[in-house]
């Protein structure tokens, strides 16, 4: 048998970093037992330990700005020459009207940007990080801005409401030089295969119950991925790190060990455990967790999933500003830690699950 | 029906080669595909006998697929277009229907070879769409409209088997354990993994008191058999020809509130009648019953029906591994509905493939051993419609 055709890997013209990164995780905790409480008698395997849950003055807009405020912090950079703002999300407070407008303005980003919303499920927010390697890589602008952030939505007794959580990360690129990571390569795997949407007008997904894990999640993560692998000419252990999106506990580590991660790879971008799965957020905020503890020379794996469905693969390379820099806005532990428990009904009043008209 | 059955064995209604999928989620195949691989494989398995007319039994394809007209879809798609073709409904019983359609085809001296086809093409909708879909084949207008699915029905047969025979909350637990553990060598298993008493005891409830492992998963599936006279075997190898030598299919009420004593499940005992006495056999001749556990209650009431337990015990003689593999009469033997899988049309049709294997000494690790008849019977709704079949095996 021949070897497969090196993947076609994405590459810019002048190499592209992140300047800066910053997370954010509102502080309510909803426990899944609470879940299971309400909707099965307390009789149900549960996916994660509690999920993140915005408060009720939140919403993607207020939680990218907070994310995008954290990653300025970072960098050494005037907020005028961020020539692209770019929110990737499920839950865009409007169907029509930027979100990022909104951002690009709280940041002083505004007037001479470019502003504008994604959507590709869980993976949007990738795909604005993809696009703005390509913005600052072509020469273009000298900084783009991308953000995943979610507040994610689950039909209430769905099986998603377990993990439908909020929260994401902003990231923001700039010229190799100043970076604090490298983004060595990227790579994108689309196929179209439904295993989740959401249709206009609708307020909840639907999923294709177990659909959405083996030619879905799984297959596209391992295609990305290994054609990551291939294009690089790396393998598994020569990464300290690799994120996976993590829609819950067992899909990231099932994957990470059929693709020859160890457990101690994964762990430190493994965040659903305890704040569930924040979509469009969900692999981003695990990689500033990860960017929060890697040393420099730190080769690090990011794949996303989105359904519908693809993968992007990014293959980073920590450098030294990253120690020195990423003290100057709270880490990702810390919002984690930031912690309020909530139970199920002051969840439905949070989230506007209850019906008061 | 006894009458009609042939006394010259050269006459006798054969299997002449078998073929199935496993049981499980074939997200990349379509109905016709997965119909395709089957008969490929059971037209392998027969020497290439050609034949002169189609029979499905599937139950999900016009609310699942929005597909009807099965017969004249698949013999297109397998290369025979011209041959007759059609495809029958009886809910679970579709299968034993298809196959006693080919079987008096043959009877009948119309035609010579018949092939004949269970397939279904289940996930493909999930959630309420299924559920929808497989209430059905209850009562549209006195039971489906007031709420009630095949789970609820069961529950209710269930409740009341363990009221009257003042089992234990747990009796049924055997079914799905022995099924489990015939599955585990069953490479067309949909669950090939053992379980245990503390998993049936701590699974959720489905429909209470019916759990999760009580009821059989729905999943895809096709299974295919080509149906001859013995005169017409092609000699292909030294394998036992198997001869069917009893069919019947008997109805009752569809709704269970029609049925004066629904634990009873009179057209079970009908059809196992019927299918024994043309076969000239009585129930201790039964080397391996097939039976249709969609819900470990259905076993049960299967083996009470049919006269092989004494009414209200069929759980203590299979706590006593009466029915396992080495039992006095296995059931179950590739794993049932539970294990296996349950492909709602086709599953009279996997069962008829699993018998026929078992009587021709060709089921590896799962063979009951010296098996010469058996018997193989499956359920439409509450026992509304069942179908048994006995196969014998000849002197080759």
């Amino acid at each position: 048998m021949t070897e497969p055709e090196p993947a076609p890997l994405l590459r810019p013209v002048r190499q592209v970093g992140i300047a800066g990164y910053g997370a954010y995780i509102p502080r309510y905790r909803l426990p899944a037992r609470e879940v299971a409480r309400v909707w099965h008698g307390g009789m149900a395997g549960l996916p994660v330990k509690e999920k993140a849950v915005a408060g009720l003055d939140e919403d993607v807009v207020t939680m990218s700005i907070e994310a995008a405020r954290n990653a300025l912090a970072r960098a050494d950079i005037d907020p005028s020459t961020i020539r692209a703002v770019w929110v990737g999300s499920e839950s865009h407070p409007y169907a029509v009207k930027p979100t990022s407008t909104l951002v690009a303005e709280a940041i002083g980003a505004t007037p001479y940007t470019q502003a504008a919303d994604w959507e590709f499920a869980c993976k949007a927010g990738t795909e604005a990080f993809q696009a703005a390697i390509g913005f600052v890589g072509s020469g273009m602008a000298p900084h783009a801005l991308a953000i995943g952030m979610d507040i994610a939505q689950g039909r209430p007794g769905d099986a998603l409401e377990y993990t439908a959580a909020s929260g994401g990360a902003a990231y923001l690129l700039g010229p190799a030089e100043t970076s604090l990571c490298l983004i060595e390569a990227s790579l994108s795997y689309a196929t179209d295969t439904p295993d989740f949407w959401r249709r206009a007008h609708e307020k909840y997904p639907e999923h294709g119950e177990r659909f959405t894990g083996e030619p879905a999640y799984f297959k596209h993560i391992t295609e990305a991925a290994e054609g990551m692998l291939r294009g690089m000419g790396t393998r598994p252990s020569d990464y300290a790190y690799v994120v996976f999106h993590q829609p819950n506990t067992k899909f990231p580590q099932r994957i990470g060990k059929t693709l020859g991660f160890k457990p101690e790879q994964i762990a430190p971008g493994l965040l659903v455990p305890l704040i569930g799965n924040t979509y469009a957020g969900s692999a981003l905020v695990g990689l500033t967790a990860v960017l929060d503890v890697a040393r420099p020379g730190d080769r690090i794996l990011l794949v996303s999933y989105g359904s519908g469905a693809g993968s992007d693969a990014f293959n980073l390379v920590a450098t030294e500003r990253l120690v020195e820099q990423r003290g100057r806005a709270p880490s990702t532990q810390s919002y984690i830690d930031r912690r309020t428990e909530i139970d199920y009904a002051t969840y439905a009043r949070f989230r506007g699950k209850l019906a008061t008209t | 029906m006894t009458a009609n059955a042939p006394s010259d064995p050269d006459q006798a209604v054969v299997v002449a080669g078998v073929g199935m999928t496993p049981v499980g989620e074939h997200w990349d195949v379509s109905l016709r595909q997965l119909a395709l691989r089957a008969i490929e494989r059971a037209q392998q398995d027969a020497g290439g006998l050609q034949p002169q007319a189609l029979y499905v039994g599937n139950m999900f394809a016009p609310a699942l697929s929005s597909q009807t007209h099965l017969g004249a879809l698949i013999a297109d798609y397998i290369g025979q277009r011209g041959i007759e073709a059609a495809s029958f409904e009886a809910a679970g019983a579709s299968g034993g229907v298809a196959f006693r359609q080919g079987y008096l085809a043959l009877l009948s001296g119309e035609v010579d070879c018949v092939l004949v086809v269970g397939v279904e093409k289940v996930t493909d909708r999930t959630g309420p769409l299924v559920d929808a879909a497989i209430a059905m084949s209850v009562d549209a207008d006195f039971e489906a409209v007031q709420g009630l699915t095949p789970a609820a029905q069961a529950a209710l047969l269930m409740r009341r088997y363990l009221l009257e025979s003042g089992a234990p909350a747990d009796a049924l637990a055997p079914f799905p354990l022995q099924a489990h553990q015939h599955a585990v060598t069953n490479p067309y298993a949909i669950y090939r993994r053992a379980i245990s008493w503390t998993d049936y005891r701590q699974a959720a409830p489905v429909s209470p008191p019916v759990g999760q492992l009580d009821a059989a998963p729905m999943a895809d599936g096709a299974a295919a058999l080509v149906l001859t006279r013995r005169a017409l075997l092609p000699r292909i190898d030294a394998r036992p020809p198997v001869a069917v030598t009893g069919s019947a299919v008997a109805t009752a009420p569809v709704a269970l509130h029609d049925q004066p004593d629904p634990l009873a499940m009179p057209a079970g005992s009908l059809s196992f009648q019927r299918a024994l006495a043309q076969a000239g056999a009585t129930p201790d001749d039964l080397d391996l019953f097939e039976l249709h556990d969609l819900f470990s209650i259905q076993a049960a009431l299967s083996l009470e029906a049919a006269g092989l337990s004494p009414r209200g015990q069929a759980w203590k003689l299979a706590g006593e591994g009466v029915f396992g593999r080495e039992g006095r009469l296995p059931i179950l033997t590739f794993g049932g509905s539970k294990a296996r899988g349950d492909a709602g049309g086709a599953t009279g049709a996997y069962q008829l493939v699993e018998l026929t294997l078992q009587l021709q000494g060709r089921a590896g690790e799962n063979q009951v051993p010296g098996a010469r008849v058996g018997a193989a019977q499956c359920i439409g709704g509450a026992g509304a419609t069942v179908a048994t079949h006995v196969l014998s095996r000849m002197e080759a």
